[in-house]
């Protein structure tokens, strides 16, 4: 396969970019988008310019590190990471546009490569459990129910890639802090921290400058995991508990 | 390293509210919930043109005397106006900050352009904007009748019919409709999920009863001018 790539190029974080062109000649089809671009860097080395920094790192869909808008779409027209997104989706010939994530809170560090340490802030405010660590307690010890175990890990299966939020026409994390709201929130060893969890995460949220949610549903589109929309109503519904859980406690 | 943690101390609880996304968003769903409700009521009494001049004026002055002898006159009307008012500053407020925070969180656009989201969700802004403007109209039109063609007061009926006689009294009342019905069709659903009320197996009666919402207002509002312009209503 011949392609043609219309990629983002941006060197440092404050200088200007710019989608540039290149051809990629000797793409297969059973090849990875990445391989893709790897393929497109050797050229590049080879002929002696600056290849085109992008993030990876497990290259199977588990770890969350690849971040590209390919088309318009966060990690590509399959619902997969770009890493698991195979060039039989293109056909020969065709032109693609490779862009990083786009949001105030992720800026660009170089090309394709953005800053996301404001989904570990989000995480730091809340997404942790204080139960005592050391050796695995019994697995009978605490009874969780099947339906509550399920859902939880429903939502623990997010990588926090950030698809979401580059998909998200106002920039938002709601779909990203909803998951690991309701992941802990529906666990009893999350239970003690549930009011303050969901309070300190969703204001984490917001002094990163993310946008809201307008229910376009963009981000649950977007989600290589499967993430369902309804999540952030459940985030939105434990969020108003705690609100007024808080002023219970106060009076 | 220890974090600061925000357990310490914690704003109040209207404090938490207006600032976070998550409670203005709340803030907005509620006032429209109130809006849409008056809405509601307000369409169904707008039928009542279609019983004639006497019992369409009737009903008009009865609302002005609603609880009386307990209530003074107008009382009541203005206890509504007050409530109204406030849900509209509420709901135009927020709407207004929290666009202004999402068109600020996606600074830089991607170059590759493709159509997202559906044509009423797209159309929230613009049509809150148009509703905004065509409230203002309305009111100088049909409350006030400062615009009026006929402005003869305490006789609705009859300026509802001369305001329906004009061309443009037709088309700026039909436009802001069907922006009202687009609005609601998203409105709707999204307050629900905004309040936590949705879930997954409910999401789809929810897009249903908004969009019979959206359908019964749209109707309701719209039957009142079709009917001037056909002769029904004369």
């Amino acid at each position: 396969m011949k392609l043609n790539l219309r990629v983002w190029r941006q060197q440092t974080p404050d200088a200007p970019g710019a989608m540039v062109t290149y051809e990629v000649d000797g793409v297969s089809r059973d090849m990875s988008f990445l391989e893709m671009l790897d393929t497109l860097n050797e050229d590049l080395i080879v002929r002696g310019e600056e290849p085109v920094a992008f993030d990876h790192d497990c290259r199977e869909g588990i770890c969350g590190a690849c971040s590209l808008v390919i088309n318009g779409e966060a990690h590509g027209p399959e619902r997969t990471t770009a890493c698991q997104l195979h060039m039989r989706s293109f056909r020969d010939g065709d032109t693609i546009d490779v862009e990083p994530w786009r949001a105030a809170a992720f800026p660009v560090v170089k090309d394709l490569v953005v800053d996301r340490s404001a989904f570990d802030r989000i995480i730091q405010a809340g997404g942790y459990i204080t139960a005592p660590t050391g050796s695995a307690p019994e697995a009978h010890a605490t009874a969780v129910p099947k339906p509550d175990a399920d859902r939880a890990f429903e939502h623990a299966e997010c990588i926090g890639c950030g698809a979401c939020v580059a998909a998200c026409p106002n920039g938002s994390a709601m779909l990203f802090t909803s998951a690991k709201v309701n992941h802990l929130g529906a666990l009893p060893q999350g239970s003690p921290e549930r009011e303050t969890r969901v309070l300190d995460m969703v204001a984490a949220m917001d002094d990163e400058g993310f946008g809201g949610c307008t229910l376009t549903g963009e981000c649950a589109t977007a989600c290589p995991k499967g993430i369902p929309l309804p999540s952030i109503t459940a985030m939105n519904r434990e969020w108003l508990r705690a609100l007024r859980k808080g002023r219970a406690a106060r009076d | 390293m220890a974090l600061a943690t925000r357990t310490d101390r914690r704003p109040s609880t209207t404090r938490t509210l207006w600032d976070s996304t998550v409670g203005k968003k709340a803030v907005m769903a509620v006032s429209g919930l109130i809006m849409l409700g008056y809405l509601v009521v307000h369409m169904m009494g707008n039928l009542k043109i279609f019983f004639g001049a006497q019992e369409f004026n009737a009903y008009g002055h009865w609302l002005r005397h609603i609880g009386e002898p307990f209530l003074h006159s107008h009382w009541a009307l203005w206890a509504v106006r007050v409530v109204l008012l406030a849900a509209v500053a509420a709901h135009a407020v927020s709407a207004y900050q929290l666009s202004r925070r999402d068109i600020k969180a996606r600074p830089v656009a991607y170059a590759h352009k493709r159509r997202r989201a559906g044509y009423a969700t797209r159309t929230m802004r613009w049509g809150g904007v148009i509703l905004g403007l065509f409230i203002v109209w309305h009111i100088l039109d049909l409350t006030t009748l400062t615009v009026n063609e006929r402005a003869w007061a305490g006789h609705p009926y009859e300026n509802v019919l001369a305001t329906f006689s004009t061309w443009y009294g037709n088309t700026l009342y039909i436009t802001a409709m069907a922006a009202l019905g687009l609005h609601i069709r998203h409105g709707f659903r999204s307050a629900a999920h905004t309040l936590g009320a949705g879930s997954a197996r409910r999401d789809r009666t929810l897009k249903a009863l908004a969009n019979a919402l959206a359908l019964l207002l749209f109707a309701g509002f719209v039957s009142v001018p079709v009917g001037v312009m056909t002769g029904v209503v004369k």
